[in-house]
């Protein structure tokens, strides 16, 4: 069975910096596979090539089987995703914000409503979905971006950091809602993470990402087996990246995250 | 329309059958132009102060300005009383006003990522700019209805004709959508809200007084008439005092008015496809 997603030495320079630098990975239908590192690292420079946001300076990268380069369109039908931001549009409804994608994504007009109802139920979101999503907390707008992502059944769902900004309830209840998702749908999952405990919680396999390129790749067993006996994914990784993670995040997280509240607040 | 499709693409994919192109389907394509200005006309709905607080300018330029103005007896307006002139001058005005900063959103819209929900959905670039072309219009709208009732109560003598609504309501779609994908492109190359708050200001002021909105070009230097009749909004205003006011009369000629506004438009919208995708990156 081919891969969902393939890149071949998949690289993206802005001036100087090469912020993706080689990268080749296949991600398998239907697994959940976790893209860690530090903070710069490249991984949403990464996501936005496959999201075909942004154009790779060189390398290829399949998506469905579809060339992001050549065939965006196609890929756009086969992919969601949830970007870092919380983008879901704070003066709308949680309905109204899944029907502006259902109608964007062409899901029949007789489809709409119960495709759009059931993504609602899905991410425990029912109650409030005539209600304003700037009154939504951080996690409920998650969900929602994840519950939009999915109304048009994709192959594959790229999520940037899916929890940043969240507290630990909301992060664990958008756990719970990922692991159910792939459940239900059979869909592919691309997450990017600098959280230990989320990579290991969620992840069947994780490619380490470190100054643009990619340090190692395995199951999270296997990415501790290579450290000794008794490691933590958290030792692994600073081998492999000779240093902590920061568990506190960066200046662009705060920002972004800041952003985000003040918009939806 | 054309840029998604990757018909031309020459080279094959190795494990899949060559690219198909994905048809382009007239009423697929309209169901997502409407999606963007149905999201708008919704956002309106749950928040129509915006458009009160809106509604405030063009009412004090009509009622201040215009009554000032009124007593300058050296300003010809065509033999029909200086109110009734500047109504659809106002109007016209209006309507650019609430279009030119309408890049202002779009870069707000890519601060907070609902730019990236757009641009990853399979919706062709262009339809996604005309879009939002109609829900800077459906706002353009809601200024008409305010000028029309503030014009009657001041005394212009509106055209009541059915015809005419439609024609104005043609005029003002035209209007805003040209003017918010200009705005559109140039918030596509200044990239942030502080330096487009300075350039939205720089921008207005010559297009307004670079036009007919408020004296006739036939008072205007020789080369200032050359520059209005350039200017879009000329043609706007041309069209719309021609179907508002009852006995108007177009200088420029209503088909050329239409003519001018959509070739503009046509070009905008063209520039704007190729450039908007980009504000992502």
């Amino acid at each position: 069975m081919s891969n969902t997603v393939e890149t071949l030495a998949l690289s993206r320079c802005f001036g100087d910096i090469t912020a993706v630098d080689g990268v080749s990975l296949a991600v398998r239908p239907g697994e959940i596979f976790g893209l860690i590192g530090p903070n710069g690292a490249g991984k949403s420079t990464l996501i936005k090539m496959l999201t075909t946001l942004l154009p790779p300076s060189s390398g290829t990268a399949r998506v469905a089987g579809y060339d992001v380069v050549r065939q965006p369109a196609q890929v756009r039908r086969c992919i969601g995703y949830v970007p870092q931001l919380l983008s879901a549009d704070g003066e709308l409804t949680g309905y109204e914000n899944l029907l502006l994608s259902a109608r964007l994504y062409l899901i029949p007009r007789g489809e709409r409503k119960q495709r759009i109802g059931a993504a609602l139920a899905m991410m425990g979101l029912s109650e409030v979905r005539d209600r304003l999503v700037r009154g939504y907390s951080g996690g409920m707008i998650r969900r929602l971006e994840i519950a939009q992502s999915t109304l048009h059944r994709p192959q594959v769902i790229f999520m940037d950091e899916p929890t940043v900004g969240l507290d630990p309830s909301g992060r664990h209840a958008v756990w719970n809602h990922v692991a159910e998702l792939r459940r239900e749908t059979g869909a592919a999952l691309v997450v990017t993470t600098h959280l230990m405990d989320e990579a290991e919680t969620l992840c069947d396999r994780i490619a380490v990402l470190h100054a643009g390129r990619i340090a190692a790749e395995g199951t999270p067993a296997e990415l501790k087996a290579a450290v000794g006996p008794g490691a933590t994914l958290d030792d692994a990784f600073e081998r492999l990246t000779g240093g902590t993670i920061g568990h506190e995040g960066g200046y662009s997280d705060v920002r972004q995250t800041r952003r985000g509240t003040i918009a939806h607040s | 329309m054309t840029s998604d499709r990757p018909g031309a693409a020459p080279s094959p994919i190795p494990d899949r059958p060559p690219s198909r192109p994905i048809p382009l389907r007239v009423a697929d394509y309209w169901t997502q132009v409407f999606a963007v200005a149905d999201a708008e006309i919704r956002k309106l709905r749950h928040d129509p102060w915006e458009l009160a607080t809106r509604a405030i300018q063009p009412v004090l330029w009509l009622v201040l300005f215009g009554n000032v103005m009124a007593r300058v007896r050296g300003l010809a307006s065509g033999g029909i009383p200086y109110l009734d002139f500047l109504a659809p001058g106002i109007l016209a005005q209006s309507v650019l006003f609430v279009a030119i900063f309408y890049g202002i959103s779009a870069i707000w819209e890519r601060d907070l990522g609902v730019l990236h929900r757009y641009m990853v959905s399979p919706a062709p670039r262009s339809a996604l700019v005309v879009g939002k072309a109609l829900s800077s219009s459906v706002r353009g709208l809601s200024q008409a209805i305010v000028i029309y009732v503030c014009a009657a109560v001041i005394g212009v003598k509106l055209s009541l004709d059915p015809a005419h609504f439609v024609v104005v309501v043609l005029l003002i779609v035209l209007g805003s959508g040209l003017f918010s994908t200009f705005s559109l492109i140039i918030a596509c190359i200044v990239k942030t809200r502080e330096r487009f708050m300075g350039i939205g200001q720089v921008l207005t002021m010559p297009i307004f007084f670079a036009s007919n909105a408020i004296y006739p070009i036939d008072l205007m230097p020789q080369w200032l008439k050359v520059v209005s009749r350039l200017n879009p909004l000329s043609y706007e205003v041309d069209g719309l005092r021609a179907m508002m006011l009852q006995g108007g009369a177009s200088t420029l000629g209503l088909g050329r008015d239409f003519a001018a506004l959509t070739l503009a438009s046509a070009i905008v919208t063209v520039i704007a496809t190729r450039m908007y995708p980009r504000m992502t990156e």
